[in-house]
Parts: C-alpha cells; structure tokens; sequence
C-alpha cells in the first residue's frame, strides 16, 4: 500500500528514475534484507559447491591415457605447486646473481681494472612468468587496436563517405578468425621486423599483433554506431546554438557515443584475451597458451591438473580484465545505467 | 513591407518526401506575430503544429512560402529563436550550470567577459529558480526541473523569438501550474515573443495573446485565430471564475472538438505529422478503382 502512495505521488516526476528507485525500494521492502543477502552472497556460493561436487564425481569417471581426469582437490594441489615452483624458481634466480656480484666483487677487489659483467639469467619460465608476458602481450594488442580503431569509428560514423570507403573493408575482414592471420603476421614481422638488437622479441610481436587484428572490429563498428546515432534532439540543439563542427563533437557527438564506445572495447578485451591463449598455443610463442601447450606436450600424470590450473586462470584473468573496463566505464561515461553485466 | 511585423509567416507549405510521394503536411499557413506577443498553437495531435514551429527555428524548410523575422528571410537555425525542445534535450553529461553555458558561450563569446558570463548564466539560472542545482546532472533532477533548465538555456541565448514544443506537456499538473506561472513572469519582465504549441486548453488561455487553432491534417493550416483580452498579470484562481476567460476556453474546445472533431482521437501520435498516415492516396488503390467501358 505504501508502495502505491508514493507511487502516485512520484509518478510526475523523471518516471525512468523513480520507477527503478522503486523496484528497488519495493522489492526490498517484500523480501527483507536477509533474503537479499541469501540471493547476493547465498545462491552463488551454493552454484559454486554444486559444481565443484560435479565436477569431483564426473572426473573420476573418466580415464584418460594421462591417468584419471583431475578433480578439484588434484587441481588444487597443482596450483599449490606451481607457486612452489615459481618462489623456487626464483630464488635460484635471486642466487645466481648473487654468486655472479660475489664472483665480481672478489675479481675487482683482486684487480680494479678486470673487466665484469653480469649473464641475464636464462632459467625456463614459470607459469606466473607466463600470466605476466600474456597479459602485457594482450594489453599491448589492444592498445594499439583501440588507438587505431577509435579515431577510424569516429570519422566512419561521422562522415557517410567515409563509412562506405570502409565498411566493405570492416565486413570483409571482421568475420575472419585471427587465427588465420597468424601465419600472415608471422611472415611479415619475420620479413620487415628485422633488427640486430631487437626491442621486442618477435614471437611478443606476432601475439600482439594478431591480438589488435581481432580487438579492431567490435571497436570500429561500436564506435561508429555510438558516433552516428546521437540523439536527433540533441543534434537540434546544436544546429539553433550554431556550434561549429569541432565544439558539437567534442561536446555532443563524442560525449553521446561514449557508452558506445566502451561496450566495442570491452567486446574488443575480451576476444583478445581468449585469441591471444589460442595464437600462443599455435604458434609456440610465451605466454599461458604455451603453458597449456607444453603440459599438454610433455604428458605427465599432473599435465592436466596444471593445464586446468591454467584453464580457471585465464578465466579469472579474463573477468577481471572485463571488470577493469567496466570500472574505467564507470568512471569515464555519463551514462551510468548503460553499464550492463 | 510592414516594418511593425516582427516576425510573419507567409504561405507555408511544407511536403515530406514518401515512398508515394510527396506528403502535404501544412498548407498556406500565414500569420503575422508583433514583438513580444504571446502565441499558442494548439491542435490535434499530427496537424502539424511541432512542423511550424521548426519551420520558425529553421529546422526544416518550406517547401513553398517562408518566414521573414525583423526583415530578414529565415533559412537556418540561429540562436536569436530558441526553442526549447518537448523532452528537455539537456546534455545528460552536462550539469545544469554546464548546460546553460554551452549556449551562452556560443552566443556571448567576444561579448562578455568570462565573469560576465558566470553572473549571466547564474542570473539566469535564478530567473527559473534553479540555483540552487547548478552543479546537478540531468538525470539527478525531476523532470520539470530539467525543464526549467530548458528554459534557462533558452532564455539564456537571449532570443528574440522563443519557441516552445509542448514545454510542459510531461509534467504533472502542479509543476506545470508552477511553470506556467514562471513563464509569465518571466516574459512579462524580458518581453521576448514566444511561440507556445500545447494540448492544453487552459494553458493556452491563460498564457496567450492570441490562440492559433490549427485544422487536422493532412494540408493542415490555421482554421481560427482567437484573441485574449484579458488584462496581464494574469492570476489563474481569479480566472477560473471569470465569465470572459470561460468564455475563451470554450471557444477553443468548441473548435476542437466539434468542428475538428476527428473520427479517432489518438493523442499520443507524433505531432510531427508522420509523413503517410493521413495520406488520402493510400485510398487509391489497383483493387479501389473499377473500369467502366464506354461505348460499346
């Protein structure tokens, strides 16, 4: 009852607001807070324990030539010694320069013009190592493809010449599997990327290329419909304040087509994310995706616990990338409620 | 040419291009506005109403006729006619402040100093009682506060003509009272023309100098022109009872519903006459027209 008087009484006012104000309010007001709670923090934790329960007595019917397929508890264990590894591994590390600085330091005392240098140390990499190198590979990916797709989408969606010059270009090439690329960056970087002292390595290259092929396309295209789609008003409204080109869009068309803009990156991040594990795996090059390949290849009894390590890693590493973009959206759009899940 | 004319509409006729053609929204509509007049155009929904007055903001062009302002044909829009829009169109990333700025700094630039410009916006923020939100974004204000702003922005841009669509037409009938009441105070002390399209046939009593009844469409065009003469300030509860004022309110729904009357009455149907609707060729059709031999 309560919920109808104000109802009533709010209803002239901005209804979108009100009307979400008070499904919240009333919803709240049926069910309590404990049966929020339940729903918020209850209901997925009860999802999660039924899985693992799944997947615990699932795996242990299947047998595969690398032995039972692992469980929660096995792939936990994994996860347990891949940290193991990777603070031995880096101890090791931490000692070697150490003897090397001793060995040095002894050698100057003996003889103050002895010539010293200290060797990088070329221990294989962990598979923290490879969450680090994937991660800057698909950032740098994506960076280039927004810094190249944004200003494209911008002018695509602005001008209707320009849209047709490229959009046969963008339909052609964006339902392209990047994987199909990759044999195409390859042979170029091999060809053109050729340094005596090279500042990237060029497998890093060919991931991160081959990232920003696929990051380039939901970016362009969302963009451009952000860009060409503003608000026919608010067009109006630049047309009687007579605002020249540059002021409408930086402060009409670019502001407008900002939410736009985030739901083509956030499309772009993630697909980068998942091509960037699939390119490692094929083409041999560092990363999470060799990680998985090289267990896969070297067929122990632990490969495919560890590989399942991996698997839930990227995972986690993917939504927490697509959170990171939603809070950046949150905290660069106006428009609060375009941010979906 | 009459130097007294402000503002005059003269034999406007606009057609939309359709799939069938071209589709006749208004037909020879003229009409001559002094300065600092108060206009409403009222109507049916899809007369056409919302077209004459973006004929008059220069968002559209006539097809045939035209609008002459102080003298000079009007052939694009230009902040000197404001309009303030049917939904507000505020700038949601905007704050209120922000908002009024944007067109005051397109509007005053070279003219004022940029302190000149505060107290301008923030005088003007003041004139729709809106002070004390300027730092708010329109989504954290109610919908005829955002209106207010509207407003604001209009009057801001100090036009000479200011053009309303539906200014109030989502508000609840309080705020609009409220508004109404603001908007004749304010055009009692700025004396700005306006021109007002409402649904409302108090609101357009009350507010007016002149009614301009509008018939239904297609081809629409000014069927009547009521004058008000009720002395300004106007005071709506003394009104309500005043036999002059009834008498204007029923001139007006006598127009509208008797000799407009139309067979449905939507309502809600866009008043920018969708082009189609109302098309009497759709009548015209191959299993419409019968073949008489002759002769033989």
């Amino acid at each position: 009852m309560q919920t109808e008087t104000t109802l009533n009484k709010y209803q002239a006012y901005d209804l979108k607001f009100m009307d979400r104000l008070l499904t919240f309010l009333s919803s709240d007001q049926r069910s309590g807070g404990a049966r929020r709670l339940v729903q918020a923090v209850g209901v997925p934790l009860a999802a999660v324990a039924l899985f693992l329960m799944l997947w615990s007595v699932l795996a242990a019917k299947v047998q595969t030539s690398l032995g039972q397929l692992p469980g929660p508890a096995k792939v936990w264990e994994q996860a347990l010694v891949l940290v193991d590894e990777h603070q031995a591994a880096r101890a090791k590390e931490a000692a070697f320069y150490q003897r090397q600085e001793k060995r040095n330091a002894e050698k100057l005392a003996a003889n103050p013009n002895a010539e010293v240098r200290i060797r990088p140390y070329t221990g294989a990499p962990t598979f923290f190592d490879q969450i680090l190198t994937s991660l800057v590979t698909v950032a740098t990916g994506f960076l280039i493809a927004s810094l190249i797709a944004i200003p494209i989408g911008i002018v695509t969606g602005m001008s209707q010449t320009l849209y047709a010059a490229f959009n046969p270009i963008i339909q052609l090439f964006k339902p392209v599997s990047p994987l199909a690329w990759l044999p195409i960056v390859t042979m170029v970087v091999s060809a053109v990327y050729v340094s005596k002292d090279p500042l990237f390595a060029k497998s890093f290259l060919n991931s991160a290329i081959t990232v920003t092929l696929c990051c380039l396309w939901p970016t362009i295209i969302n963009t451009a419909v952000g860009v060409s789609t503003v608000d026919k008003d608010l067009i109006n409204v630049s047309r009687v304040l007579r605002l020249p080109w540059l002021t409408k869009t930086m402060k009409i068309v670019l502001p407008s087509a900002i939410p736009m803009m985030f739901t083509g990156l956030r499309l772009s991040l993630g697909i980068g994310w998942m091509v960037l594990i699939a390119a490692e795996m094929l083409a041999q090059n560092p990363g999470l995706g060799k990680f998985v390949w090289d267990e896969f290849q070297n067929g122990s009894s632990n490969s495919l616990a560890r590989i399942m390590v991996a698997v839930l890693v990227i995972g986690f590493i993917g939504f927490v990338l697509d959170r990171g973009m939603l809070l950046l959206q949150r905290k660069f759009s106006w428009d609060k409620s375009a941010i979906t899940r | 040419m009459n130097d007294k004319c402000h503002l005059e509409l003269t034999h406007v006729n606009i057609d939309f291009p359709t799939d069938t053609g071209p589709f006749r929204a208004l037909e020879d509509v003229s009409l001559k506005i002094d300065k600092g007049e108060f206009i409403t155009l009222i109507g049916h929904s899809g007369c056409g109403k919302s077209t004459v007055l973006n004929i008059v903001a220069g968002l559209h062009r006539a097809t045939a006729g035209g609008v002459i302002l102080n003298g000079r044909e009007v052939v694009e829009p230009g902040p000197e006619r404001a309009v303030v829009f049917q939904n507000h169109s505020l700038l949601p990333w905007l704050s209120t402040y922000e908002n009024v700025e944007l067109g005051v700094k397109q509007v005053f630039k070279g003219k004022k100093s940029r302190a000149e410009m505060r107290d301008w916006i923030e005088h003007n923020l003041e004139l729709v009682h809106m002070s004390h939100a300027r730092d708010k974004r329109p989504d954290e204000i109610s919908g005829g506060m955002k209106q207010r702003v509207g407003i604001a922005r209009a009057l801001a841009m100090q036009p000479e003509v200011l053009l309303m669509d539906e200014p109030f037409g989502a508000l609840d009938a309080l705020t609009r009272a409220h508004l109404q009441d603001s908007l004749m105070e304010i055009h009692a002390s700025l004396g700005n023309t306006v021109i007002m399209i409402t649904h409302d046939v108090d609101e357009a009593v009350l507010l007016s100098d002149r009614i301009v009844m509008m018939t239904n469409g297609p081809a629409a065009t000014i069927g009547e022109v009521l004058h008000i003469q009720l002395e300004r300030p106007r005071e709506r509860l003394a009104l309500a009872d005043d036999a002059r004022y009834n008498h204007y309110r029923s001139n007006v729904l006598k127009f509208l519903y008797e000799r407009q009357k139309r067979p449905e009455e939507s309502g809600e149907a866009d008043d920018a006459a969708a082009p189609g609707t109302d098309d009497p060729r759709e009548d015209v059709k191959p299993e419409n027209i019968a073949l008489r031999v002759v002769g033989s």
